[in-house]
Formats: structure tokens, sequence, C-alpha cells
């Protein structure tokens, strides 16, 4: 892939401990699936960044061939790819997204 | 742009051929799905692996003719 915009993910993945690349921004997601990984970011209280991909079409297609994932959303804590809206949303109910947070020593509401 | 249920359970059992796919159109509009596919060939792999083998036994149509597929994978 470009590796401008490889190293623009890169950047992004390293300069914030907890990515969500969505459609939209927290405040105003524009797609379902964003606004609901956004939620329960936020009814965890955990501090994270969203990259609108929506604003740079290269940003959109290029957050795809790096996670190697057809979708957006997609979240990123301390670099690593966690999933899509499915498995965040698994991971959230059964306790997993937790489990990561904690042993990652970022904090959040319990 | 939509997809055809047939044509998403077809495509998953081609590549996932033991598999158990159950797929509902969740808006019914040819758009929204949601797939729970049970499969053998799922063991010992990890969710994010998991899923990224139904996406790719869709050829390339997720995110594309296929806006959106929630999916549940099962071993």
């Amino acid at each position: 892939m470009d590796q401008k915009i490889k190293d623009l993910i890169d950047g992004k993945i390293s300069d914030s401990e907890i990515c969500l690349f969505m459609k939209g921004t927290p405040d105003a997601p524009q797609c379902g699936f964003s606004m609901a990984v956004s939620n329960m970011l936020k009814i965890l209280e955990v501090d994270f960044k969203g990259i609108n991909v929506l604003e740079d079409q290269s940003l959109r297609d290029g957050i795809k061939e790096f996670s190697d994932w057809p979708t957006i959303p997609q979240l990123y804590i301390k670099k690593k790819f966690m999933g899509g809206c499915d498995i965040v949303k698994e991971m959230y109910e059964n306790g997993q997204l937790q489990k990561v947070l904690e042993d990652q020593q970022i904090k959040f509401k319990k | 742009m939509a997809m055809d249920l047939k044509e998403i359970e077809a495509l998953i059992k081609e590549a996932l051929p033991d598999a158990v796919v159950e797929i509902q159109d969740l808006a019914g509009d040819g758009n929204h799905y949601s797939a729970t596919v049970t499969s053998a060939k799922f063991s010992g792999k990890s969710t994010i692996e998991q899923h990224k083998m139904v996406y790719n036994s869709l050829k390339g149509k997720m995110g594309n003719e296929l806006h959106a597929l929630a999916i549940k994978t099962k071993e």
C-alpha cells in the first residue's frame, strides 16, 4: 500500500492509545455501526480518538488494506487491531474488552 | 446496490462447505443482513480470523455491493 498512508495510519495509532476509525465523529456518527462502537467507548468512559474516514478517501481505503478488514468502524487499542463492530460488541458484552483495557492499564469506568 | 440472501449464503458455503449459515435480512431492503456462521473450520482461530474467513468468502463484495453484514461465528 501507499507508504504515505501507511505512515499516516501508523502515526495515528501511535499517537492515541485508543483509536476508532469511524464514519463521522464520536459526537456526530454517520453510520449506526460507528455509533455503536463509539457509544460503548463512551459508556466505558475511556479516552479515545475518533478518526473520521469520510474526510479522507485515501484514509478510508487505506485503513481497510492496513488492517486487512473490509469494513468501518475499526478499533485499535495500543496499536493492536481489535476488530469491527460485531467483535467489539461481543467483547464488550462478555467482558473481554474491559479485560483488554485493564491489561493495558487504560483507565475506564468499571 | 443490493445482494440477495441466497447469494450470500451460497458464497459462504462455497468457501466453508461444512458451514451452517443463518442469514436474516434486518431491514428488508436487501442491504442490511446479519449472518450466523457455524463451521468446524473456525476451530483454533481467533474471532478476527474467523470473521476474515467469512469476509473473504464474499470475494470483495463486503463494503461494496453489500453494505452491512453483521457476523457472528461459532465453532
